[in-house]
């Protein structure tokens, strides 16, 4: 394949099972020529990432070994989740993380308000065809980067850290080929969440989904972010997009050095016989109910239902783009007086060009709560839980029982645009009908 | 492989059970498997873990585990006294967690359906069947040859530490 420069989607259409990137990236990095569906492989893993909550228990496995991590250089580590700390135990947890960053000589170290590790991660650290594993599920993401990255455990991550290797089973890819033109209501999330409806919640378990097709090339990178992240919730060990001019430029942005020569490997690539079909042109706001991420309906559906929280944020809409959207809705108008809308930065570099460019004002000013970056909401142990009987929009990515606070609060996910929508008119709303007339 | 049969009550839940509702988020300061185990499975009742306390075997429908990498989920699970669990299908990063952990987990498609919350069933990993109440055997899928390796080292943990002493 490789020798074959340019001619890749010629020399591989057909070939579908012994060639999808995941397979690819996981060959060179067990240092073979090919892999096969199903084998496993020991694999060298490039970067390891940790965080408040399951990180804990890997620094447990590192004492009890009395060990030191040989190659500091690749594990990541954030203090993410508690962001600020809302609590003794979690700021004991800080401090033990504080700790053990002093000892180990782990320079990638992110304390309180840096923001979420996937945000982070993306701007500039992930490069394309790297492997990467995280304690946490949604290290999906850096799939959108056209690198491998799958959650593993914490146990797991212990031994990517002390040994710089793990195995995996090389997984069945599943190709979802995207065709048309995203319309300018639509967000990333409308996208995952029609492909979820689709899939289900278990409907890519084990497997890589793997992206291709023309329609790729009006996905932009934070649309194909969110994609990647919440391919987990239909049970993908990965999400993965060809490295394109998208990707290229974004990395570049970061001023990452990209060896094009070197990366043949990850361009795109026709496949003949896709195994689902995403035409962007035909998309409409979709939003999941309660209580799966799976549980996907049209806004059109649920249009009136109340709610008395909203949320933007997380690693799955935390972004520059998810603000600016929401900003776009929410500019000259009033959040209802019955909702409390919280807005949490994905990052410290979203927070402060949102603060530049005039984002943070504009959202304060129509009432919105604006937070320290981090995971905020999402998480359901800090910066705005909700309450019984409560009723919340989020543009996070779960909204299983009891995930954003009480398990008897009902939680709808949908676009950021949804969510300022559903905001201002204090329930779930058609962001199409604020874009019409304000923008 | 110590481990030749598992012998209990079990406990019998739906599909798609989440690492949310097996251990909430706001537990998630906690390590200690005794303490999270208090917590259990409160996400899908309060009345879980007392549920709990006299079962040792999980019967589960589909895609159990589904949801956050949270290794906590596996510990709660072990430090509420549960021994193996039963499923339809597991999503794949609890199924990992679990054997690093010593939480043996079966896929025996067909399961749920013949077994009630209670019942008295052997888990036999030598002849891969559970031997119900009625003395009917259902068959599960071997444990595949990577993942033996592992709990016979007595989890990945044990395993690594055999690795770094060579």
């Amino acid at each position: 394949m490789e020798r074959d420069r340019g001619g890749l989607c010629e020399t591989v259409a057909g070939r579908v099972e012994d060639s999808s990137l995941t397979s690819r990236i996981l060959a060179r990095a067990s240092g073979r020529k090919k892999v096969e569906v199903g084998e496993t492989v020991l694999a060298r893993v490039d970067k390891v990432v940790i965080h408040d909550v399951t990180g804990p228990i890997a620094l447990d496995v590192v004492e009890e070994l009395k060990t030191r991590v040989p190659d500091p250089e690749r594990i990541f580590v954030f203090l993410d989740h508690y962001s600020p700390s809302p609590s003794i135990p979690a700021s004991n947890i800080h401090r033990r993380f504080r700790a053990f960053i002093r000892e180990s000589g782990i320079r990638n170290f992110f304390d309180v308000g840096e923001g979420v590790c996937h945000q982070v991660m993306v701007e500039g650290l992930v490069k394309p065809g790297e492997v990467i594993v995280g304690a946490d599920s949604h290290t999906t993401t850096y799939g959108a980067l056209s690198a491998f990255a799958t959650g593993i455990g914490s146990s797991e991550a212990a031994y990517a850290m002390l040994t710089g290797k793990l195995w995996f089973k090389v997984p069945e890819p599943l190709y979802v080929k995207v065709i048309g033109a995203m319309p300018e209501y639509a967000c990333g999330k409308d996208v995952i969440l029609s492909l979820l409806g689709v899939l289900g919640q278990e409907g890519a378990n084990y497997k890589a989904l793997e992206f291709i097709g023309p329609g790729l090339k009006s996905l932009s990178m934070s649309d194909r972010l969110t994609i990647a992240n919440m391919s987990v919730e239909a049970g993908a060990k990965n999400a993965i997009f060809p490295l394109d001019d998208v990707t290229l430029q974004y990395v570049r942005s970061f001023g990452l050095s990209i060896d094009l020569s070197k990366l043949d490997y990850l361009k795109p690539f026709k496949v003949e016989n896709p195994h689902y079909e995403v035409d962007l042109s035909t998309l409409e706001p979709m939003v999941a109910k309660p209580h799966s991420p799976a549980n996907v309906a049209k806004v059109g559906d649920v249009e009136g239902t109340r709610i008395d929280m909203a949320f933007i944020g997380s690693c799955t809409n935390g972004r520059y783009e998810d603000l600016s959207i929401a900003a776009r809705i929410l500019k000259g108008r009033r959040v209802s007086r019955d909702v409390r809308l919280l807005i949490t930065p994905a990052s410290k570099r979203v927070f402060m060009k949102a603060l530049e460019e005039g984002l943070i004002q504009i959202l304060a000013e129509a009432g919105a709560i604006i937070t320290p970056p981090g995971c905020g909401a999402c998480f359901g142990a800090n910066l705005g839980v909700a309450g019984d009987d409560e009723v919340v929009i989020s543009s996070s990515n779960r909204n299983f029982v009891g995930r954003m606070g009480s398990p008897k609060a009902r939680v709808y996910l949908s676009s950021p645009a949804t969510v300022a929508a559903s905001a201002l008119t204090g329930h779930i709303t058609d962001p199409r009908f604020f874009l019409r007339v304000g923008a | 492989m110590s481990l030749r049969r598992v012998e209990g009550k079990v406990l019998v839940v739906g599909d798609n059970v989440d690492t949310d509702v097996i251990i909430p988020g706001r537990y998630l300061t906690l390590t200690d498997p005794a303490e999270l185990g208090k917590h259990a499975l409160e996400g899908l009742d309060p009345s879980m873990p007392a549920k709990l306390r006299e079962k040792n075997i999980v019967v589960a429908g589909k895609n159990f585990g589904c949801g956050s990498s949270r290794e906590h989920a596996v510990l709660a699970l072990v430090g509420a006294g549960v021994k193996v669990v039963v499923a339809e299908s597991f999503a794949r990063i609890f199924y990992r967690n679990a054997i690093n952990r010593g939480l043996l987990v079966v896929e025996a498609p067909g399961i749920r359906q013949k077994v009630s919350e209670g019942d008295r069933v052997v888990v036999d990993f030598e002849r891969n069947v559970i031997e119900l109440l009625s003395g009917e055997l259902v068959s599960f899928k071997p444990i595949a040859k990577e993942v033996l390796e592992i709990i016979e080292a007595g989890g990945l943990i044990e395993k690594l530490k055999k690795e770094l002493q060579k």
